[in-house]
């Protein structure tokens, strides 16, 4: 299977590559943005094909490595690759 | 007094850390690869500043699963004094030894220059011989030294004096001007509960000689030798 795990900031940790990001888009023209939130995405080719036993799997990473959970929330997505 | 430098791949101040440290002691430092199983017998471990692993992930995030760390966190839980100092201090959170984490510099910028610093407490070993309230200065270098905790944990470090050094003017005033990279309550460095750990971003090891224009930085490692020796 193929893991997508999206690490983002909490709210309210300031993000301040996503305001230079939304800064960036405004100066350019797209405006009616009201935040702009950056983070990772981070793909992992399993070699497991039990979809609950990939999930853990993955979720012990994040918690592990993946992920500073002081800061950041982490979200797993599973796929047949 | 014995200590050690623990060195990473990517560590780039170990070595500095290591003239200063002997400077003090007037001996050498052991210095023991991120590999190695065990620490030998010493009295102050030494996270050095520099950009382990290549700050991949997250700085600290990949040097926190290396071999040695584990030593070092059974020593520091037992009472080996740890000094982490920029990517160290990156580091001590990572590995869950000092509370908080470090976030990009508010302005983006990687900053490089000598700042302003208030010694907030002189009763642990690594401030002794600094005074209270003193105003020191000390370089910085990074680019993701952002002091960042939730309001609770911070409120805690707080109420239980927990704060080294906090980002101030060359006067010791605590403002907004003088905080370099957005940390919370200007917040520079943190010890844990007993003070046997002290995690800061700005390098005490690169001030601690006249010939590099000051010394400010030497005080820490005078007061550690003297405690320790």
């Amino acid at each position: 299977m193929k893991a997508l795990v999206k690490v983002t900031l909490k709210n309210g940790v300031l993000d301040p590559q996503g305001k230079a990001i939304h800064q960036a888009l405004g100066s350019l023209g797209f405006d009616g943005i009201d935040q702009v939130r950056q983070g990772k995405l981070i793909e992992i080719d399993l070699n497991e094909n039990d979809e609950a036993k990939a999930h853990a799997q993955v979720e012990k990473m994040c918690e592990k490595l993946l992920a500073n959970m002081v800061i950041e929330n982490y979200s797993i997505e599973l796929e047949a690759s | 007094m014995k200590a050690a430098v623990i060195v990473f791949p990517g560590s780039n101040c170990d070595r500095d850390v290591a003239v200063s440290l002997k400077d003090a002691m007037g001996c050498d430092a052991d210095m023991v690869w991120h590999g190695d199983a065990e620490i030998p017998k010493t009295d102050l471990i030494v996270l050095p500043g520099g950009f382990s692993y290549g700050d991949y992930l997250r700085c600290g995030a990949m040097a926190a699963q290396s071999p040695i760390m584990k030593d070092v966190v059974t020593k520091a839980n037992s009472g080996v004094p740890v000094l982490g100092i920029c990517n160290g201090f990156q580091l001590l959170t990572e590995a869950g030894l000092l509370p908080g984490a470090m976030l990009r510099n508010a302005n983006l910028k990687y900053l490089c220059k000598d700042v302003h610093l208030r010694v907030e407490r002189n009763d642990t070993i690594f401030s002794r011989h600094y005074t209270q309230g003193d105003v020191i200065k000390i370089p910085i270098a990074h680019h993701d030294g952002n002091f960042f905790a939730d309001a609770k944990t911070l409120a805690q470090l707080e109420d239980r004096n927990l704060i080294a050094f906090r980002y101030c003017d060359s006067g010791g005033k605590i403002t907004d001007e003088a905080n370099p990279n957005g940390s919370a309550n200007n917040i520079a460095g943190i010890y844990n509960e007993n003070g046997t750990i002290l995690g800061l971003m700005p390098h005490p090891e690169r001030l601690a000689d006249i010939q590099l224009g000051g010394v400010d930085g030497k005080t820490m490692f005078s007061s550690l030798v003297e405690t320790l020796h």
